[in-house]
């Protein structure tokens, strides 16, 4: 049997079965029938909003980094460290290139992956055509998803918070609720985003 | 009708698999393209039908993720010393001392994230790659299930490395107390990286094919 015209398929990526492929109506969800991912689900809106959302983590972002993030006192004696200086409890001896890892995850990833959102949705959401290399953004910023770990980071530092609790006194500094924020602007915009209409939206103003 | 605005390829009646009409998937985008296409022609990612290094990847990457573990348990994740005496925490000691501490709640999380969530994630991985040659209990809803929990739960066991790494850069008041990382917070970061790649390494499309094979 000779194979079937590939134009207008599309494939699930978790089972491999094959779809032709609809309009899909803003706010509707499509399921693979055969195993239940969620195939397409747009929002209307969306680009817009998660161009925003991405917008308003990567300043945030930045308090996160330039500020102090907590603080703490015992006996007279005052420490104030910022994320920076988390990053850097691993930098001597042994441990040392575990604070590269550290810098990468809690840092430098989460930045990179909202810098390639914009880059890629920023001019999706104005009308305007995709910049060049938007795909290869829009790949690495999906392939960056799971080594994003502002949210583990956050968990973190609540149970290092409980930790220290009965040693000092601990005082939030701006940077901790700049984090926290950014961890729910960033859950927020990765819950509204669909990747089949990212990737159909950056071929067709292509083709244009 | 469960997909919406999506109907089957070809009309057919069963479910028809891009291998099985000779076309190859795009497992980044989705996008079907021509058998023999490299790279896919909307997003860029590498094609294959199924693939085939895909296991090989997986068992490395799960060997290298147990290896690592092994100090990671062994080894001191914590030093802290206090007037000038020097206490050596382990993984499940952190968690004893929050427990001992009556902070049970955050005992239960850290004990969770550095001590369920490893050791299950390597029974999980195992179970699914040896599933598609031996048979399984579990059917292939059960095991995509278990394959889509393993995904998502796997980058939370780092929270203990960054507690480690908030409070040694905190508690740093000299004589008084201070905390320093010890060996086993590079080596558990390691383990969880690995088990992450082991994980993204299995391609879920096999568990599909084994059970279209059983059913034949
Ligand atoms: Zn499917
Ligand atoms: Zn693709």
């Amino acid at each position: 049997m000779a194979a079937p015209d590939p134009t207008g398929l599309i494939a699930c990526p978790t089972c491999d079965a094959l779809y032709r492929e609809r309009r899909i109506g803003a706010d509707e969800v499509a399921r693979c029938r055969r195993c239940g991912t969620v195939l397409a689900a747009p929002q209307s809106g969306a680009m817009t909003r998660i161009t925003m959302l991405a917008g308003a983590a990567l300043v945030l972002m930045v308090a996160a980094v330039s500020f102090p993030f907590l603080e703490l006192s015992e006996m007279g004696l005052q420490q104030r460290s910022s994320v920076v200086d988390a990053i850097l409890a691993f930098s001597d001896g042994r441990t040392a290139p575990l604070s590269l890892a550290l810098a990468l995850l809690i840092v430098l990833l989460p930045a990179a992956r909202l810098l390639a959102l914009l880059y890629t949705l920023g001019p999706m959401a104005l009308g305007w055509q995709p910049w060049r290399h938007a795909a290869l953004a829009f790949r690495w910023a999906e392939k960056m998803r799971p080594w994003a770990m502002a949210e583990v980071f956050i968990v973190g530092v609540a149970v290092a918070l409980v930790k220290v609790a009965g040693l000092a006194t601990v005082t939030l500094g701006p940077a901790f609720w700049a984090f926290c924020l950014l961890v729910l602007i960033t859950v927020r915009k990765d819950s509204i985003m669909c990747r089949l209409t990212v990737w159909k939206t950056l071929s067709e103003r292509h083709a244009s | 009708m469960q997909a919406h605005g999506l109907e089957d390829a070809l009309g057919t009646p069963r479910l028809l698999t891009a291998r099985d009409a000779g076309l190859l998937g795009c497992r980044a985008c989705g996008r079907v393209s021509a058998a023999g296409t490299g790279a896919c022609a909307r997003c860029g990612a590498r094609l294959a039908s199924r693939d085939p290094t895909s296991l090989q990847r997986v068992w490395a990457w799960w060997l290298a993720g147990l290896i690592a573990y092994i100090p990671a348990n062994l080894y001191p994740m914590l030093l802290t010393s206090r007037f000038g005496h020097v206490r050596e925490n382990t993984i499940i000691g952190g968690a004893l001392d929050l427990a001992h501490h009556g902070d049970y709640g955050v005992a239960a999380i850290v004990f969770a994230a550095s001590v369920l969530i490893p050791v299950g994630k390597f029974l999980a991985i195992a179970y699914l790659a040896l599933s598609l040659k031996l048979p399984t209990a579990l059917g292939r809803h059960g095991r995509h299930r278990l394959h889509e929990v393993v995904e998502f739960i796997g980058r939370w066991s780092m929270i203990d490395v960054f507690v480690v790494a908030i409070l040694s850069a905190l508690v740093q008041f000299g004589f008084a107390a201070t905390i320093n990382p010890g060996i086993a917070a590079a080596t558990f970061a390691l383990s969880v990286a690995f088990t992450m790649l082991s994980a993204q390494s299995f391609d879920p499309r096999l568990i599909w094919d084994a059970e279209e094979r059983d059913s034949r």
